[in-house]
């Protein structure tokens, strides 16, 4: 599993591998914001919360269709599912070099991007703290819509539609700890509810994921 | 005699020819009654005028919408476990009639809450779920159209639909905690004391009976033509076959 780990991050952080385009990515979102609602620092820092979570999301769904399909294209996926490793652990693993390539670096540029949009002093805490949790949840349901849209030639915008409504609670909760925390109001409720999510989804949606990779496989 | 015996395309094609007719006349029979007379014989009501009538269509569209899809939950689980192809034909058959019933329910609140509420949308939990669960049909149903190989298309819109009604479900909670309501509380329920007053409940009963008759029936007769639609593709495919 760790090999199978390392060759994974070791592929995304090489040439080719896009690393870096979905913070890239989140990045220019953030950007775009001022300029499409207006530079007032007050009416920023109210939605400041709100668009640093949307635009973490968008770069995660961008970075989805590579999550599998460049393994599908060369076979590599087909040598993994008849490799020992059971494949439920091949798509966990995949999720978390998803997550490391893409999760992680989303949340530690959070605060930087929110010093861009006014985010009040309190909020920084937090903004992490949801993404830190909230992330996980993306990178796994996103490696269920990924399985789900493997063996199709555009795949890209179907996966949109299809994972959207599924990460409508992790962005609810999300978004919700954030703004309360920016708030200076507490956040402990919905913070539960977003590490209750996550958690969920990481022991159960990789079944559902090898599930259907073993349906297109075949 | 047992259910699993319309698992055979043969004999649930023979059967539900011969009872279509029965459900789309008791359906029709059940609408026109239900709508002239929650239209025309019952009173205005005395705050919201004759805007309440909508009722007849709201409560029961929506309730189907829901029962839709549960219906396609049991169906994809018939399909995991039993490999029934015409259950999975239903599910498939369903999704499109649970999203015209979801429009309707969202039509039809938008056109009651314009006045009622001053507004046609907002961002009340119901309303919020039930735009969720009409994203949730339009994904299911664009999954099976991508696919070209049926039983695929079969097994991973059954897993989307398992994993989707969980969502759908965390998500109907979601909304609550999200936001405060706007709209009113059930209008029926069966463990309630008190329901709507006994002028709307009768009629809106006969409506509701309307809707489901009109459903089982719609759904019968989808069901029908995805099963010869799936024969005349076995058809060609052999008559190619047999060219070559």
């Amino acid at each position: 599993m760790i090999a199978l780990l390392l060759r994974d991050l070791r592929l995304a952080l090489r040439a080719g591998g896009g690393f870096g385009l979905g913070l890239a990515f989140f990045l220019i979102v953030t950007v775009m914001v001022p300029f499409s609602v207006g530079p007032q620092s007050a009416l920023l820092s109210s939605i400041a919360p709100g668009v640093l979570w949307l635009g973490a999301l968008l770069a995660c769904l961008l970075s989805l269709d590579r999550l599998l399909a460049l393994d599908w294209e060369d076979g590599s996926l087909d040598l993994l599912a008849t490799a020992p490793l059971p494949l439920e652990g091949v798509v966990s693993v995949k999720a978390l070099a998803h997550w490391i390539t893409t999760g992680l670096p989303l949340v530690l540029a959070a605060p930087v991007l929110g010093v861009l949009l006014n985010l009040p002093a309190q909020g920084f805490l937090w903004i992490v703290v949801s993404l830190a949790l909230g992330t996980p949840a993306l990178s796994v349901i996103g490696t269920f819509g990924a399985a789900l849209t493997v063996g199709l030639k555009r795949g890209g915008l179907l996966l949109s539609l299809l994972v959207m409504p599924l990460y409508v609670p992790t962005l609810i909760f999300g978004a919700e700890v954030a703004r309360r925390g920016a708030q200076g109001m507490d956040a402990i409720t919905p913070m539960l509810m977003l590490a209750g999510i996550s958690a969920g989804a990481i022991a159960l949606l990789p079944f559902a994921s090898a599930a259907v990779l073993r349906v297109n496989l075949r | 005699m047992s259910l699993w015996e319309y698992a055979n395309p043969k004999k649930f094609l023979a059967t539900s020819e011969r009872v279509l007719p029965a459900f789309w006349a008791l359906s029709g029979l059940c609408l026109v009654v239900g709508l002239v007379w929650g239209f025309f014989f019952t009173p205005d009501d005395f705050r919201q005028g004759s805007t309440v009538k909508i009722i007849y269509l709201h409560v029961p569209s929506a309730l189907m919408a829901i029962n839709a899809w549960l219906m396609m939950l049991v169906a994809s689980l018939i399909w995991l476990v039993r490999r029934h192809h015409v259950s999975a034909l239903a599910a498939r058959a369903a999704a499109p009639v649970g999203v015209a019933m979801t429009l309707i329910a969202l039509v039809t609140g938008a056109i009651w809450g314009q006045p009622m509420w001053g507004t046609w949308w907002a961002w009340d939990p119901r309303l919020t779920s039930f735009l969720i669960l009409f994203l949730f049909y339009l994904g299911y149903i664009a999954l099976w159209a991508a696919i070209d190989n049926p039983d695929t298309a079969a097994d991973l819109t059954s897993v989307l639909c398992l994993v989707g009604s969980v969502f759908a479900l965390l998500s109907r909670y979601a909304v609550n905690f999200w936001n405060q309501g706007l709209h009113q509380g059930a209008s029926l329920s069966l463990d309630k004391e008190k329901n709507v007053a006994d002028v709307f409940y009768q009629p809106l009963l006969v409506c509701i009976a309307g809707f489901v008759l009109l459903f089982v029936a719609l759904v019968l007769y989808r069901t029908g033509t995805e099963i010869r639609a799936r024969r005349m593709r076995a058809l060609i495919a052999r008559e190619r076959a047999g060219a070559a």
